[in-house]
């Protein structure tokens, strides 16, 4: 290598992990419906495709912010021109009503306290810059998203330490879990400056209960450290909970305007709740003015192109409209989640039950030949190839127990979300394991149910769950 | 670097609090005092006019009537919105193929067809400013040192060395020789940053010149190019003004070196190129900045960082199909270069009427002023600064000062051209015509200079009071303002 600094030779980027690598896969050998019927169907993207039309719709009928006027009058001019890494004024309040009405007008968000970014890729990362020095370390739950790995730690040199959450709860954060990873990082010699959840969960498609937010800012209360919260899925949850976000848990224990307030960070995107990640709209929320204030210097390096600022402006103004998306966005992504696990429950696999995402978290432990990372690669190999599914494996959102895969059921349309159930289901009756199930799939749920000492643990994830407080 | 900040015992990283990112300089005096009076033909006809600002607005409508005889290129038209959702979950970090060949093209266009670019090695960014950044953590390990010409473009101490921890090492360039960057001076800064310890990683220079509106000569560029051969450095050309040059010889791009330097004195692998559609096209509102490498690891790596600020794909769309506009793009690029002729006529004829010679120059979007004759002391950069007051608040102009380029040289200026109306730079040459006969009646009437000594002493004593420190860390135009401040907008918007 000639040259070049360490970060083009390392792999920091974090590209190399098996999660892209089912990509590229799928990238060779696409699924179409005439042209490909046997290609590979993409299952490992969570993309939000299924309320376009409401959008489009939108579209048609408000010409003036489609063909960049404002009462009429042309405004491409000021448009080209706007580069202000404040952003626009009139896209920051939209933001932060909508933000507001995500979490049911519970919280108020100040627009001045947005800082827009590239994505939640770049919101991620200058908040890394803000917070931590090369070496400093932030605490995340396991299994979380592998573009952390390149988002956190590559440009920064932040150290990521792992808080290992397992299946026995339901993947829950628990308060010893929180302990060990933060002595964990201690026993490495790193200076832990938060933790950093995803709220809902990637890949577990759940949403935090009020219980883990309150240990959350109770932990980095005692610890005197920072929280940064990714709510980027905020706006998909389906199940029959309310989102709770960590600025509830800050107004319900009364800790708005407190020192603690300004420890905690929100990361927003309209890449997943609007399925708009071509646009690169990502925002940073703080309480911390000189956070604000840095990172709002630092989005010269990835700001929001105003012509799609101005477009969001008024789309996201418009409030029957933002009502009326987010009610038919929820209903829709439940009933492709029913489809997604009931698909999979007649080919007798079960998932962790989920209320929100773009995925499911789904317990292929019985189909492992050994309980071993490699036998979790094996597995996946053979989906990707054999079956033609990319799905993530587990591993590769460093979970710390082998089996778990997520699979996304919203950017693909339900005939080929039927396909790839059927080519499962298939796939699952050719193996031992399987034919074995599918003699009394029925009879093996029911068996499901009863906690089992066996190297192959069978658990229900729904009691699992710790039923949340509301 | 700064302190570290205890916010309430939870400390921020040092990049976060320290003022390494050059805003805090009193060079925003100048933006903050056009924010509070700006000018205007009719509502506020002695507000300050901005020249301060690196726009090129004098070939907006052109591309406004294109969009509007191609609605399909928008989404959001009856005749586009079916590509909609398409683009909406396009974010392909090689960015949409038709994207990239239509910068390929327009690239090649906008050096007038000398020379032809691979879109394979076209890398998206956030603007230059995303650009320049993303080169230098590719190139550079905290630490290293980038060798820049100076006078340089104000806000490459931030996006080249912030957050990479990059040092700058300027190149000192004098008006003995008219600015010109020659490789002799480049090896002394080489020699010099070896001789302190130092690792040089590379050269990184604008080309055309920014401040300067300068080109580089072609044996110069070649010269340097097999300089950084024999060192075995980098050398990256920020040509983000390329399109903007509007007289003389023919700008000659690294590209071109590439493609005619006999290739055991060059090695390619250690030229990369930073381009934008921000000056060119007049569009710094829409984030378009590009990496491109002739280094396929570079490119690789650069591809994978441009997460971090990829072009909105909305945006790419639009572009794809403006920019493979032949027709469009050759009578955009060759009417854009008529205008900026004859606005820098205009300009410098009217300086010239005042006593005011400027840099010869014959690209960019500003000049380089002279003023070293109105200095009291000409080695003086206090006398540059109490001199940049005056034009703020007597002549009522945002012109930036050389130091803020961090010029070695006082008493020179950078005044821009092309983001205002033409009545405007007439207002504004009139302004400085009557201040300097008015001071050279002074000068004549007064025995010495006893009143603008005055003048000046207060003057001096007024920004004594609020810190006036010059400041080497600094700061730049385009659009950037101290928190608070939105960014100042040509009077021709407010019209």
């Amino acid at each position: 290598m000639k040259q070049l600094s360490t970060k083009v030779t390392s792999n920091g980027h974090g590209q190399d992990s098996s999660y892209f690598l089912g990509w590229e896969e799928y990238e060779k050998n696409p699924y179409d419906e005439i042209q490909n019927p046997n290609g590979m169907i993409q299952m490992g993207l969570a993309e939000n495709q299924l309320c376009f039309d409401l959008i489009e719709s939108w579209l048609a009928k408000n010409p003036d912010a489609a063909s960049l006027k404002r009462n009429g009058q042309s405004i491409f001019r000021e448009l080209a021109l706007f580069q202000d890494y404040h952003g626009m004024p009139e896209f920051k309040k939209a933001m932060a009503d909508f933000m507001e009405e995500i979490r049911g007008n519970r919280v108020t968000f100040d627009p001045k306290k947005i800082v827009l970014a590239a994505g939640s890729t770049s919101a991620n990362e200058t908040l890394m810059f803000c917070l931590a020095e090369p070496g400093d370390a932030f605490l995340l739950p396991t299994p979380y998203y592998p573009g952390f790995d390149r988002d956190l730690k590559w440009r920064t040199g932040a150290e990521i330490v792992p808080i290992h959450c397992s299946s026995s709860n339901g993947f829950q954060i628990t308060e010893s879990a929180l302990q060990q990873a933060y002595q964990q990082a201690q026993k490495l010699d790193l200076k832990v400056k938060g933790v950093l959840v995803t709220n809902p969960s990637n890949p577990l498609g759940t949403a935090l209960t009020r219980r883990e937010l309150n240990l959350l800012v109770e932990f980095i209360t005692s610890k005197n450290i920072h929280l940064i919260s990714d709510e980027i899925y905020s706006g998909t949850m389906y199940g029959f909970e309310q989102f709770i976000s960590v600025m509830d848990v800050l107004k319900d224990k009364k800790l708005e305007n407190t020192e603690v307030s300004k420890r905690v960070h929100v990361v927003y995107s309209l890449s997943k709740d609007l399925g708009l990640p071509g646009f690169r709209v990502g925002a940073i929320y703080s309480n911390d003015e000189m956070i604000v204030s840095a990172a709002t210097k630092m989005s010269s390096f990835g700001l929001v192109s105003s012509q799609t600022q101005y477009l969001l402006s008024a789309l996201l103004s418009d409030k029957k409209f933002t009502s009326q998306y987010l009610e038919e966005n929820q209903k829709r992504l439940k009933s492709r989640q029913k489809r997604l696990v009931s698909g999979l429950e007649s080919a007798g696999i079960t998932c962790l039950r989920s209320n929100a995402g773009l995925f499911c978290w789904v317990d292929m432990r019985h189909l492992l030949d050994t309980n071993t990372f490699e036998a979790e690669l094996d597995l996946w190999k053979k989906i990707v190839y054999n079956v033609k599914l990319n799905i993530s494996p587990g591993s590769s959102c460093h979970c710390t127990e082998p089996g778990w895969f997520r699979v996304c059921f919203a950017n693909l349309s339900e005939d080929t979300l039927d396909l790839a159930l059927k080519r499962l289901k298939t796939f699952v009756e050719s193996t031992d394991c399987g034919r074995m199930i599918s003699r009394s799939s029925h009879e093996r749920l029911k068996s499901l149910r009863k906690k089992t000492v066996s190297n192959w643990v069978f658990r229900v994830s729904w009691s699992d769950r710790v039923p949340d407080e509301r | 670097m700064g302190s570290l900040k205890k916010n309430g015992g939870a400390i921020l990283s040092r990049i976060a609090t320290s003022n390494q990112h050059g805003e805090n300089s009193e060079y925003f005096d100048g933006w903050k005092a056009y924010d509070k009076d700006p000018f205007h033909h009719s509502r506020n006809p002695h507000g300050i006019i901005q020249m301060g600002l690196a726009e090129n607005q004098l070939c907006v409508e052109l591309i406004k009537d294109w969009i509007k005889e191609n609605p399909k290129v928008s989404i959001c038209t009856p005749e586009g919105v079916h590509q909609f959702s398409d683009i909406a979950i396009f974010q392909d970090y090689h960015g949409l193929k038709e994207f990239r060949q239509a910068i390929a093209h327009f690239m090649g266009k906008a050096r007038g067809g000398r020379v032809t670019f691979d879109p394979e090695r076209i890398v998206m960014s956030g603007g230059a400013t995303g650009a320049n950044e993303t080169i230098m953590f590719c190139l550079a390990d905290p630490g290293d040192v980038f060798l820049v010409p100076s006078p340089y473009y104000a806000a490459f101490d931030r996006d080249l060395r912030w957050r990479t921890g990059v040092e700058i090492i300027p190149v000192h360039c004098s008006s003995s020789n008219s600015f010109k960057l020659t490789v002799e001076a480049v090896e002394w800064a080489y020699q010099k940053a070896q001789e302190s310890n130092k690792k040089v990683k590379g050269l990184i220079l604008t080309n055309p010149s920014n401040p300067l509106g300068t080109i580089l000569d072609k044996d110069t560029l070649k010269n340097l190019v097999r300089f950084v051969t024999r060192k075995n450095i980098h050398l990256v050309v920020d040509e983000i003004y390329a399109g903007t040059v509007f007289a003389g010889d023919n700008f000659v791009s690294v590209a071109e070196v590439v493609n005619n330097v006999d290739s055991s004195e060059i090695d390619v692998d250690l030229i990369h190129i930073v381009y934008s559609l921000s000056k060119d096209m007049g569009l710094p509102g829409f984030r378009v900045g590009i990496v491109y490498s002739y280094n396929d690891s570079v490119v690789s790596c650069a591809r994978k960082m441009s997460s971090f600020g990829l072009v909105s794909s909305q945006t790419q769309l639009m572009l794809a199909s403006m920019l493979s506009d032949d027709q469009f793009v050759e009578n955009f690029l060759m009417e854009s270069s008529r205008r900026l002729g004859i606005r820098h006529g205009v300009l410098t004829s009217g300086l010239k009427k005042a006593g005011i010679t400027c840099l010869t120059s014959n690209a960019g979007l500003f000049v380089w002023m002279d003023l070293r004759h109105l200095l009291i002391d000409r080695n003086s950069f206090e006398s540059e600064i109490e001199l940049w007051h005056i034009i703020i608040d007597k002549v009522k102009l945002n012109v930036s000062p050389g130091s803020s380029f961090h010029c070695t040289e006082p008493g020179w200026f950078r005044v821009c051209f092309a983001n205002m109306g033409d009545d405007t730079l007439d207002v504004a040459l009139r302004r400085i015509q009557d201040f300097v006969s008015k001071k050279n009646k002074l000068a004549e009437k007064s025995s010495d200079n006893d009143e603008i000594i005055q003048n000046n002493s207060v003057k001096k004593q007024k920004w004594r009071q609020s810190n006036l420190r010059l400041s080497f860390r600094r700061l730049y135009e385009d659009g950037l303002s101290s928190p608070g401040i939105m960014s100042p907008h040509s009077p021709l918007l407010r019209a």
